[in-house]
């Protein structure tokens, strides 16, 4: 199935997207990962006020399919999470780069965000998998 | 006919592809002289002989059902209904293993929700699993999932000394290699206290009630705990006792987190120590850390109502090698047991076997602390009591048992050594069930009065 790659954020080997908003970065997984995981039923989003250091489990998605570690893109502290996947976890297949965000971070150091995959990078890449 | 399922032909090329000429070569480490002992057996038995044997092995057993017994410890006597054995003998039930696509077995499903509703009823928590092995891995698993509750952010622990010692030493082996700190056990205190040693690196609180020792924790005290376990962000976990709750006051109504404990004593026999069930229930909020599987009441397409594994969220098969719990099992028949006696007594019965075991301990402990030199604890005790005894309880119990013809109670100096914990010195347990005549009590009374000065 072809995977949406959304041209704004940039994204981790492992599937994490980052959209920098300011000195925070807004984090969710990218169209590829939600389609290999089937309908998601269950994300455990980290706390506000956590903070999360870069390539660190910080949250599980559960699907029909299978429970997968979400490992931070970037560290920083998390400010807001999407409380309304925990009520409708499915945004995250309906629409990743949109209303199914995970969480918000207050980036430790943005230059982290220029190790990542730009769109170009990260769509050759999921073309090798 | 042979039950080897690879043929010569399979064994040639296994071999080969190992490169060993013959199966005995790969036995060639095991010392020759260990390979094939002379066993040195007596000459075969016919059927007929065998059982005459065993029988008289069988009868050499001292037993609960010949004697007076007044151990508990954690494993308790009481009288089973007929029914239990009828319903769980069904070769529909007896024979079945954990089925791999679970929806076939509708019955088995049925049985395992019926028996969880019943847990969450007496419990008054609001989810109840499928069950754990027995009550220490109940509550092993209720320490992970608090963890778990914390995602990792708190590693410690804190244990009454009044928990169950086998639950505790199942804790720490669960928890091993997961460098927790463990806490709160090295000292006998009271559960408000435990709240104290509580704090933000505190995953959760455990206690019991009634505890190993037979003390009730009060509601308003485990109330008042359960507030202050929350206050530092942490859980409170509770093994009750199943029975005692046909008399007391369900602990999810006290605000505890996690219920769990050892369901034996619902219509399963003690058996030598197992196999037996843990009951685990909890809040609907932690359902996503839960342990175990949870089977679930649906409907079909056409409407009709079914049942389904609904929830086994931290298993092996859904989170592969991140499972947190590995128990996929359970021991189902233990359940459905405890399941078919609660359903048997009903609240009503269940609410009398709690009032006979309550008003039989009473009456033994005030028989056994008007014997001279023996002391029976102040505290509000369920159907089991401490007693401080004149002479050394393991040396009461072999006097009991050789002249009297009584199973005495638990001796509490392996767990609880007189050097760490002085107030246990010379201390045993007694346990009184519906089963425990007052003749039976009466004559523990009498022989106590005689062993302690013979």
């Amino acid at each position: 199935m072809d995977s949406k790659v959304d041209q704004g954020v940039r994204y981790s080997k492992t599937h994490e997207w980052v959209r920098v908003e300011g000195g925070e970065a807004v984090i969710g997984i990218s169209d590829y990962a939600q389609n290999k995981l089937c309908d998601i039923v269950f994300v455990e989003l980290t706390a506000v006020g956590r903070e999360m250091k870069v390539g660190a489990a910080c949250m599980v998605i559960e699907s029909v399919k299978a429970a997968e570690e979400v490992f931070a893109p970037v560290t920083g502290t998390v400010t807001a999470r999407n409380e309304a996947l925990v009520k409708t976890p499915e945004l995250v297949n309906s629409d990743p780069f949109g209303k199914g965000w995970l969480v918000r971070v207050k980036l430790a150091s943005p230059s982290e965000v220029n190790a990542l995959m730009d769109a170009a990078a990260y769509t050759s890449f999921i073309a090798t998998l | 006919m042979s039950f080897i399922p690879n043929t010569d032909s399979d064994r040639a090329a296994m071999l080969e592809a190992v490169g060993k000429p013959s199966v005995a070569d790969l036995f060639h480490d095991v010392p020759a002289s260990h390979r094939f002992p002379k066993l040195d057996l007596p000459p075969a038995l016919s059927e007929q002989e065998v059982l005459v044997e065993l029988d008289t092995l069988a009868r050499a057993n001292a037993d609960c059902g010949a004697l007076p017994c007044f151990l508990g410890a954690g494993a308790y006597r009481h009288f089973i209904p007929s029914v239990v054995d009828y319903v769980i003998s069904r070769s529909e039930f007896a024979t079945a293993y954990t089925p791999y696509q679970p929806e076939i077995s509708q019955g088995t499903l049925q049985a395992i929700f019926e028996y969880q509703s019943m847990i969450a009823r007496l419990t008054g928590m609001e989810v109840s699993n499928a069950s754990h092995y027995d009550g220490a891995t109940s509550t092993a698993e209720a320490v992970i999932m608090a963890l778990n509750v914390a995602q990792g952010q708190r590693r410690r622990v804190v244990l009454s000394a009044g928990l169950h010692p086998h639950y505790r030493e199942v804790v720490r082996t669960y928890t091993q290699g997961m460098d927790l700190q463990i806490i709160g056990d090295d000292e006998d205190t009271g559960p408000l206290e435990l709240a104290s040693r509580c704090d933000s690196a505190t995953a959760c609180v455990v206690v019991q009630s009634p505890d190993f020792f037979g003390r009730i924790i009060a509601p308003a005290v485990l109330t008042e705990l359960a507030k202050k376990v929350h206050a530092c962000g942490a859980l409170l976990v509770a093994a009750v006792n199943p029975v005692s709750l046909g008399v007391l006051a369900p602990p999810g109504e006290a605000g505890v987190d996690v219920a769990v404990g050892e369901g034996q004593a619902l219509g399963n026999a003690m058996s030598f120590g197992g196999p037996y069930l843990g009951f685990f229930a909890f809040r609907r909020e932690h359902v996503r850390k839960s342990s175990g599987r949870i089977a679930g009441e649906t409907v079909d397409g056409a409407g009709r109502r079914g049942f389904v594994f609904t929830l086994s969220t931290r298993e092996q098969h859904i989170r592969r090698e991140k499972a947190t719990s590995n128990i996929c099992t359970n021991q189902s028949l233990n359940a459905l047991a405890a399941a078919a006696y609660l359903a048997a007594l009903g609240p009503r019965g269940l609410a009398q076997v709690a009032e006979l075991c309550w008003h039989k301990a009473h009456y033994a402990a005030g028989k056994i602390g008007a014997v001279p030199g023996f002391r029976a604890e102040k505290a509000e005790f369920f159907h089991e009591f401490t007693v401080s005894c004149p002479i050394a309880p393991a040396e009461i119990n072999r006097r009991l048992f050789e002249t009297h013809g009584i199973i005495g109670g638990y001796d509490l100096s392996a767990d609880y050594p007189a050097e760490k914990f002085p107030a246990r010195k010379n201390q045993m347990l007694f346990c009184c069930t519906e089963v425990n005549t007052r003749a039976e009590i009466d004559r523990l009374a009498s022989a106590l009065a005689e062993v302690s000065h013979a």
